[in-house]
């Protein structure tokens, strides 16, 4: 449907495109070509140590899957106020683009939020990588170290795919950040960056994985340094592809981690 | 269609620093190859040296202890392999002439380029800096197999070192997916009017091929690299089992090397032809330009790169025969491979049926495009070999391997790099290369590979070992030490001519004869516009293709070459 708004944007000095599109929107596809193949691997990685690890623990009780469930909603729900701040850059109504924008942001934040607090609840009780420090003060599950004891593939593959794909979230929340406010997010960052630095323990692997966001906001700076234009309604669906990429890992991410290791 | 500001930089840092014109990024592209490949041969120059005299003191380096030539061979396959073979023939040269050749303004993205360029130029400087620190460069080959590569405990060089080596793989996997997909979508979306798919030049078709492997191909790697990076640094066990240095455990178990092998070759058997389809792509377009012919079977040449793309992704499992692996799938890793001899075999006949009956010119450019076909056919020939198991099993870790692959991904590769600076620049810099200098530099790099890899065959047929620092305790090895001593040899020659090229480049750049906007009466766009292109490559126009890239020849036309703007020839040939 965008399409036909940014069709006059072709100059008829060129061969026609790929399917009558603009580059940055081939540009993306290709990208997420190339992604689903970094998560491929790593899915491929999950598969090869699952198959090959005799007696596969299901440590995941009904707490574990209600939260992941919740991170779900809050993930699809932005994929949904994605597609309205989509149909508002159409429409060309820019107060509506922000604020549908914004509401993606929040619902993406809040995936990370949550899934982080659930990170730091599994290494505090014990379901933890061998260099990930010790929480102080706190009362280590059976259950869970015994299963980072016995079958260290689990949490690897766990934090692994998880992981990444929480790298993936958060550097889609800058991206849509930078399409919604532009250079207005650079402080929003750095003060996120701030936050999410000096509020988490030394010992939570939260308080090292903050400075993505410092790593972020140079190369955002040095996007916009170099090209300072005001971002259109294409800008918004090409994030929006980008978008609905990351919840569609998910989709695979949550059956194959959570589901498949639930024990109800 | 992206649209531009085609307006020229103002300042020194916005011109040639931070340049987003795709020109000036191909030679950045280009001259950090340069580096690279001097950096490279330095390495092999001192490995070549121990293999033959172990004992001996070299000035600033001392004696090479059996470590450190274990380091020279990682850090020369990984930069040749990365910073030169992946770097200048697409990011040097094709970033430089693929808009041109399609008549763009500028690549699709100008920003990802600059980006993509010093990306790679940050995973460059990584890597160098694993010479410096303690423990010194890693020991684990440029395939980094684990657990070798994943246990800090287990060599001098598998601490610090090779976390710089993997991070610096890793940086070099993003720069290079940026750049794929900024040459795949620049292919699709900025041809001019008239340049159909099937009007590009081979050039074309051969870095957007390559594109699309290494869009395909370094995303795996980017994956496998991070897994590496968290089994050294956060104690996961993805690619390590259960097993102990110098009899301590380390704490690992339950992972498989195997999937690191995996992971590795199904992006290290498309870098093959990441490294080679640039070349070929340049090979079929100089014979045709050298050979004032048409080339031979444009489609079949356009459909046989297709194909060597797509059987490109499914041979991986032939590096990996020696893994104890199934004899079925073995079998199936095989035909897949040998099916791989089809497209080459069309492609090298359609070489040879290009050059048939040609008026030949044998300019420098035609010397290394031929000499180019010469190591493809003898370097690919081994190849079939190589894809049967149980030939394989005995050869793997033999000289043989190396001699393979090194004719053919390794040399013929730069043999094509070679053409396209010879051929290029012209256009790049204004001025002409000297010709008696480039034709002494061909003869002694020809014969020079050719003296240094053929004996490899037999030394390795014979029993001799690779990746040995020495064979002087196997008397079967010591036997054949004369051998080694003749490739020695003709490598210093080898590496010495280098140096004709390398003052031929600079010297030309400012000394060199003025060259004329088409000094080879070629019919390509780049050879339209003026020399050296303007910033936005046409002069604020946008050409109009009419013709295929080789209309040479044409029964009926005023000159023996029709240009790809000229008006539109009737006689078809």
């Amino acid at each position: 449907m965008a399409d036909r708004v940014v069709a006059h944007d072709i100059p008829s000095v060129y061969e026609p495109s790929l399917f009558g599109t603009y580059s940055k929107k081939i540009g993306m596809w290709l990208f997420l070509m190339s992604d689903s193949l970094t998560f491929g691997a790593l899915l491929y990685a999950y598969s090869y140590g699952r198959i090959s690890t005799a007696g596969w623990p299901t440590p995941f009780h009904s707490a574990s899957i209600v939260n992941a469930t919740i991170m779900t909603a809050f993930l699809l729900t932005s994929s949904l106020t994605m597609v309205l701040a989509v149909r508002a850059s159409v429409q060309k109504d820019a107060k509506m683009q922000t604020i549908w924008l914004l509401a993606t942001i929040v619902c993406g934040a809040a995936f990370v939020v949550l899934h982080g607090r659930e990170w730091s609840n599994l290494i505090a009780e014990g379901l933890t990588l061998p260099m990930f420090p010790q929480v102080p003060g706190h009362e280590v599950s059976a259950e869970f170290a015994n299963v980072a004891k016995s079958v260290p593939q689990f949490p690897s593959t766990f934090f692994t795919l998880t992981g990444m794909h929480m790298l993936h979230v958060t550097l889609g929340i800058v991206y849509l950040g930078v399409v919604a406010l532009r250079r207005k997010f650079i402080p929003i960052l750095l003060a996120l960056w701030l936050i999410a630095w000096l509020a988490t323990p030394s010992y939570s692997p939260f308080h090292y994985g903050a400075h993505v966001l410092l790593l972020a906001a140079v190369v955002v700076s040095i996007i916009l340094w170099l090209k300072p234009k005001v971002y259109d309604s294409s800008d918004v669906e090409v994030a929006g592809l980008y978008w609905h990429f990351v919840d569609l890992v998910w989709m695979f991410i949550f059956p194959l981690v959570y589901l498949m290791s639930a024990r109800i | 269609m992206a649209t531009h500001d085609i307006a020229a930089p103002q300042g020194f840092i916005r011109k040639y620093i931070f340049s987003l014109d795709h020109k000036v990024i191909g030679l950045q592209y280009f001259f950090l190859a340069l580096v690279a490949v001097f950096t490279g041969m330095f390495l092999s120059l001192l490995m070549r040296i121990h293999l033959v005299w172990p004992n001996a003191s070299l000035p600033f380096f001392g004696e090479i202890k059996p470590e450190t030539y274990l380091s020279l061979l990682t850090m020369h396959g990984t930069i040749m392999v990365f910073f030169v073979l992946t770097t200048a023939p697409q990011g040097g040269f094709g970033n430089y002439f693929l808009p041109i050749q399609i008549g763009a303004p500028d690549m699709a993205f100008p920003v990802l380029n600059m980006l993509s360029f010093w990306t790679t130029f940050l995973g460059f400087i990584v890597l160098v800096a694993a010479f410096f620190v303690t423990g010194g460069a890693p020991l684990h080959g440029w395939t980094g197999y684990a657990p070798l590569s994943a246990l800090p405990s287990a060599g001098p060089g598998e601490g610090l070192g090779a976390d710089l080596w993997i991070t610096s793989i890793a940086i070099f996997c993003i720069g290079a997916l940026m750049g794929a997909l900024n040459f795949i979508t620049t292919t699709l979306d900025m041809r001019a009017k008239g340049m159909t798919l099937m009007r590009m030049p081979l050039t074309c078709w051969a870095w957007f091929i390559t594109a699309i492997l290494g869009l395909l191909a370094f995303g795996v790697l980017l994956s496998a690299g991070i897994l590496l990076l968290m089994d050294r640094n956060l104690g996961t066990s993805f690619f390590v089992p259960l097993v102990t240095v110098n009899g301590v455990l380390t704490g690992h178990k339950g992972g498989s090397p195997l999937l690191w092998q995996h992971l590795f070759w199904f992006f290290g058997h498309p870098e093959v032809y990441i490294a080679i389809l640039p070349a070929m792509g340049l090979c079929s377009q100089l014979l045709s330009v050298f050979s004032r012919k048409p080339i031979f079977g444009y489609r079949a040449m356009v459909y046989a790169i297709m194909a060597i793309g797509f059987l490109g992704f499914m041979v991986w499992g032939h590096h990996m025969f020696m893994s104890g692996m199934s004899p079925y799938t073995a079998f199936a890793f095989s035909i897949m491979t040998m099916a791989i001899g089809v497209p080459s075999a069309i492609k090298t006949f359609n070489w040879l049926g290009t050059l048939w009956r040609g008026k030949i010119r044998f300019l420098s450019p035609m010397l290394f495009a031929i000499g180019f076909v010469s190591l493809f056919v003898v370097g690919g020939i081994s190849g079939p070999f190589l894809a049967q198991p149980v030939l394989d099993i005995y050869l793997h870790e033999t000289y043989f391997v190396i001699a393979h692959f090194h004719l053919i991904m390794g040399v013929a590769s730069i043999f094509g790099i070679f053409a396209a600076t010879y051929y290029w620049f012209p256009k790049m810099f204004g001025r002409m290369m000297n010709e008696t200098l480039a034709k002494a530099h061909f003869w002694l790099t020809f014969v020079g590979a050719y003296a240094i890899f053929m004996p490899m065959h037999y030394y390795g047929m014979a029993g001799g070992l690779r990746r040995y620092s020495q064979g002087t305790e196997v008397e079967w090895i010591n036997n054949l030490a004369p051998i080694q001593k003749f490739i020695s040899i003709a490598a210093f020659v080898t590496i010495a001519s280098q140096l004709i090229f390398l003052v031929n480049l600079f010297w030309s750049m400012k000394k060199g004869e003025k060259a004329a906007d088409n000094p080879w009466e070629a019919t390509t766009l780049e050879w339209t516009t003026a020399t050296p292109p303007p910033h936005d490559n046409f002069g604020g126009v946008t050409p109009v293709v009419h013709n295929g890239p080789y209309e040479y020849s044409v029964p009926g036309a005023p000159r023996d070459f029709v240009m790809q703007t000229d008006a539109p020839v009737t006689a078809k040939h």
